[in-house]
């Protein structure tokens, strides 16, 4: 039965009530006259310690809390793919029906239009038996998703019958029923799944397939697996925001979950303003058909921002089990992390480092484990992958802060924003040096069976000479750059040429936005074979100022704006006139 | 403020810095007003912080001092803290907490509306993209304001903020039409005399009965300050969004707010987190700055220019810190530039307007502005590192391309920084000035902007 009590105490969002012997841990309660919604997060007695989803201004001690016996969850279904939701899965554009442009309190509506009909493609007979996660139909959920309707994860299975024939059926509509031990479980479009629990799988695959961004010095230098985890730490200003929706918007992937956790609002607008008109570059669809967001902006309940975390990762989990490759991106998990802060403060629990929970590690940890390519349950075979990308916004851009050290424990790929680089507009801001792949040996495989056998040679050469530069800087910071020999100068040179013609990359810009995996290699091999020929050419006595001369230098610069991803002979013919520059400067002896 | 029903007293039980503990509280809500009356009759407002068990710890806004436990009783008020609006508080004075402090009556009310808003739906949202001309060139050009936006300004203490504030509030009020622009001020915890400044810019340039000032000076209660921004934000969000208004918001100092909100956070007892200041300061901040924005569907908008003096300069504060992770970018202010007598002193390196990108181009500014931009940016970054190193290696060291970005600096502070707090200059002269840095270049220097534009625009000496 529900647990019925009475408010005691009332602090910002957290809410005191007793008479709750009955409530569960993590189930959710309405609070108070106006319903607000809330969940059981602290039981001593018969006194509940509730957090509560929605603003608790006005509320008083006396006033009712109702229990609902159920842990928070997520309704999965169709017409979840282009939804804006907040942190407990309330379209927003619903609750603007409700209360218009500023949020109101106490609303009730459904995650999904239930009433919506979808045609319904059965894959299934009766008769046949069916185990939990097995697909038993289909339905096209947008041009780009064909939704798989499955048997919920926590459904018994059995043997199907009454199943429906193909058709028009709307979400409340039984498509069929199972049997088993004399049981008959009806099978809807849709199922519910507490958030906090992640959905089972059949077995996890080691992430081999690189997740291409279109982003240079993420594939390239500093790749993440499909599957993988990365994190993309960075102080404000350093385009951790546009670098995530870039990969939000190019990363080949069939589904993007968007969650703006504890950030502001116009960047979600932003995403729900550009992403319709953007279209993906390998379907020509529009964007939006693929991508969920949830946001729970700065400003609105912090509790709602811990729970919009799982609520995302739990609907990419969804689709994970259809056999699709998602890609959850979370900006920003200090946010998540500080509103865990905010409520263990108001429990009054002794606090860890900078006043964060001692449990901060070991909730990081438990959603990046939630990453992963798996082979879902039931049948068809399906393999599916949820990427997790967190952005970490460190306090004063100190990386050794708590919530950016513990992330480093469970992520794979670390992307290190630098205010000095971002200073300097040398975008995307990602520091060569200090970033890192884990999944670099993983996937070379991928690279040199689809693009070329040499990728993870020429990418070895091209960071040797970043890494190089690196070393030479300390010197020229000390006696300026006349003081090196010219092979040293040539490094120099050739590493601001991989600056500026690769590893930079011009969000705005509508060529250079997306960098396709082959032009990738193309660039990155043009600039390598610029050094090699410039080592040769200064054996042969060419004088530096002539190689840093040639015009081939700023086309190699330009030709990341100038060459489109379907005009790859442009690259060829760059190629060519690299050699023909080199073969006039050659043999020129310096004269004595 | 005018305050209504209400008639049950409780007794005050404890009083700790800005706070006192009520006891035999029977019906009291979370966030509600409260009225403490002393012995002498003197009367002050509060609000509940935290309410249960039959006690309410209330936060004082004038604060404590001089009241006593015996004979100061509380009233709670029946309602969260609210703000009378009307037409008529252009042109007004108010104190902190929304009272006139010109002499004249209280404004007749339109409407009340609580001084803490709600959080905009964001796909309520409409995305601000029109381009406010401040006729500050190192604005317009490399960090553009647009309607909605929210554009810190982080200085230091005894720089020009309030000068080129009081400049963007007075140039930008000329762009679109007169009567659809008003600015709203909030002074928190300034001095009185750069309260008066921006009083007397405002008039001088007759945008004062356009305006609306909220006025917590120095010597006025620190606690007030928690107030000050929301009745000023308050009121901007009516003119804006109930009468279709472009409202300027200015707030100074942000750092004396987030002082005031640790002051409190002490006095509870609670967890901190860094340098003192609470665990949530991040979300309290937000419920302040998100409150600008463009709606769907409504006319106005609420622009915000909050000034914030980094203490020691230093931009890791959690102040300015917090501050950048909400707001839209930043106008930093350097203090080498103002020691070189510099105005406006705009570190552009450190400086960044995150909607520019939509405010600029094509249709409403030029299609050439972006790139030209990043062209100087780079160039003037590039320059820095060749003073540097011409400081330690001397100018016969330096590369002859060198020179030609030294050539860029200087030509950069003193042709298009350098600006006089009256010049208001068009963009296209922006334009024009920041074409001319990059005419000091070769043309293979020039990486960044297409060759189209190159042959447009490009003019050597």
């Amino acid at each position: 039965m529900a647990a019925q009590g009475r408010i005691v105490w009332v602090s910002g969002p957290a809410v005191r009530a007793d008479g709750m012997s009955d409530a569960k841990m993590y189930e959710t309660v309405t609070v108070g006259n106006s319903k607000l919604v809330g969940e059981v997060i602290r039981l001593t007695g018969d006194v509940a310690f509730i957090q509560v989803y929605e603003s608790t201004s006005g509320l008083k001690p006396g006033e009712p809390v109702v229990g609902t016996g159920n842990p928070l969850s997520v309704l999965l279904g169709p017409g979840i793919i282009g939804q804006l939701y907040d942190g407990i899965q309330r379209p927003l554009r619903e609750l603007s029906k409700a209360s218009g442009s500023f949020i109101g309190r106490g609303i009730t509506t459904t995650a999904v239009d239930m009433t919506k009909k979808y045609h319904f493609v059965p894959i299934v007979s009766n008769g046949d038996v069916v185990t939990p996660g097995s697909g038993i139909g289909t339905v096209k959920e947008t041009d780009l998703i064909e939704n798989l309707i499955m048997v919920p994860p926590d459904h018994p299975g059995g043997k199907i019958s009454n199943l429906v024939a193909e058709g028009d059926y709307d979400l409340e509509t039984v498509l069929a029923t199972t049997e088993k031990d004399g049981q008959s479980i009806p099978l809807k479009m849709y199922h519910k799944w507490p958030v906090r629990k992640p959905r089972p799988y059949l077995k996890r695959y080691d992430p081999t397939v690189p997740l291409i961004t279109g982003q240079r010095v993420i594939d390239t230098f500093f790749p993440i697996a499909k599957g993988g985890t990365g994190s993309i730490p960075g102080a404000f200003g350093t385009g951790k925001t546009v670098t995530l929706h870039q990969i939000a918007k190019w990363a080949d992937s069939q589904v993007v979950v968007y969650i703006g956790c504890g950030e502001r609002g116009n960047e979600m607008t932003e995403v729900l303003v550009e992403f319709p008109h953007l279209k993906d570059p390998r379907s020509g669809k529009p964007l939006m058909d693929r991508t969920v967001l949830v946001a729970n902006t700065s400003n609105m309940p912090v509790a709602a921002r811990e729970a919009s975390i799982y609520t995302g990762v739990t609907i990419a989990e969804y689709y994970r089990d259809m056999g699709k490759d998602v890609v959850l991106v979370a900006d920003s998990t200090s946010r998540w992390a500080e509103s865990l802060r905010e409520m263990s403060g108001r429990l009054e629990e002794m606090p860890a480092e900078e006043g964060y929970p001692s449990y901060l590690a070991s909730r990081l940890a438990e959603f990046y484990e939630r990453a992963g390519r798996v082979r879902a349950s039931g049948s068809p075979d399906r393999d599916g992958s949820v990427t997790l990308i967190g952005a970490v916004s460190p306090s004063g851009g100190d990386f050794t802060e708590p919530v950016t050290t513990h992330t480093m424990r469970f992520i794979k790929t670390f992307w290190a924003l630098d205010a000095k680089l971002a200073y300097s507009r040398h975008y995307p801001s990602i520091n060569w040096m200090n970033s890192y792949s884990g999944y670099l040996a993983d996937i070379s495989k991928w690279w040199s069976e689809n693009i070329s056998e040499d990728w993870f040679s020429i990418r070895s050469e091209a960071y040797s000479v970043l890494q190089r530069e690196d070393t030479l800087k300390e010197i020229v910071r000390l006696l300026g750059p006349e003081a090196l020999p010219d092979e040293e100068k040539l490094i120099l040179e050739v590493a601001r040429m991989i600056k500026i013609g690769l590893l930079q990359q011009n969000s705005f810009d509508d060529v250079d936005t997306y960098c396709s995996p082959e032009k990738q290699f193309k660039l990155m091999k043009l600039l390598v074979d610029f050094y090699k020929k410039g080592q040769q050419a200064l054996k042969e006595g060419a004088a530096l100022s002539d190689i840093r001369a040639l015009p081939v230098v700023t086309s190699l610069l330009k030709a990341r704006m100038d060459v489109k991803d379907d005009e790859m002979s442009k690259l060829d013919q760059l190629d060519k006139n690299l050699q023909e520059q080199f073969k006039s400067i050659s043999g020129v002896k310096v004269s004595n | 403020m005018t305050i209504e029903g209400g008639v049950q007293y409780s007794k005050i039980a404890e009083i700790k810095g800005p706070l006192v503990v009520v006891d035999d509280v029977e019906n009291a809500a979370f966030d509600e007003l409260v009225e403490i009356e002393t012995n002498e009759g003197e009367r002050r407002l509060g609000k509940v912080l935290e309410v249960g068990n039959g006690k309410a710890i209330v936060q004082v806004f004038e604060g404590t001092t001089g009241l006593s436990i015996s004979g100061t009783k509380a009233k709670f008020v029946g309602k969260v803290m609210e703000m009378p609006v009307s037409k008529e508080v252009l042109g007004r004075v108010f104190d902190g907490l929304g009272r006139p402090k010109d002499g004249l009556p209280d404004p007749i009310a339109d409407k009340f509306i609580d001084i803490n808003g709600e959080p905009m739906n964001p796909e309520q949202r409409e995305y601000p993209k029109d381009f406010i001309q401040t006729g500050v060139s190192v604005i317009d050009g490399l960090m553009t304001l647009v309607r909605g936006q929210k554009l810190p300004i982080f200085s230091g203490s005894g720089m020009s903020h309030n000068l080129l504030a009081a400049q963007i509030a007075r140039q930008a009020s000329v762009v679109g039409k007169q009567d659809d622009f008003a600015v709203v001020f909030a002074a928190i915890g300034v001095q009185y005399s750069e309260a008066e400044y921006f009083r007397r810019s405002l008039e001088e340039s007759g945008a004062l009965k356009r305006s609306v000032l909220f006025l917590n000076t120095a010597d006025d209660p620190a606690i007030e300050r928690i107030i000050t921004p929301r009745v000023a934000l308050t009121v901007a969000e009516y003119l804006a969004f109930d009468l279709g208004m472009h409202v300027l918001v200015v707030m100074t100092d942000m750092t004396n707010y987030a002082e005031a909100l640790r002051e409190i956070s002490a006095a509870r007892e609670e967890v901190p987190g860094r340098k003192g200041y609470p665990g949530y300061l991040y979300t309290d901040l937000s419920t302040i700055y998100e409150r600008a924005g463009k709606l769907n569907g409504r006319k106005g908008s609420v622009t915000q220019v909050p000034i914030l003096s980094m203490p020691s300069d230093d931009i890791t504060h959690p102040i300015p810190d917090l501050t950048g992770y909400i707001t839209e970018g930043q106008i930093v202010i350097g203090r080498d530039l103002f020691r070189q007598g510099i105005y406006p002193p705009i570190n552009i390196l450190m400086s960044l307007s995150r909607l520019m990108k939509d405010g600029i181009g094509e249709g409403s500014t030029r299609a050439d502005h972006a790139e030209v931009a990043n062209q100087v940016y780079d160039a003037y970054s590039r320059s820095q590192e060749v003073r540097a190193l011409a400081g330690i290696v001397g100018k016969a060291g330096l590369t002859e391309i060198d020179l030609k970005y030294m050539d860029v600096g200087d030509t950069f502070e003193k042709e298009f920084l350098t600006q006089a707090t009256d010049e208001n200059r068009t963009i296209e002269e922006t334009l024009a000035l920041l074409w001319k840095i990059v005419s000091k270049l070769p043309k293979n220097e020039i990486t960044k902007i297409k060759d189209k534009f190159v042959d447009q625009y490009y003019k050597e000496e």
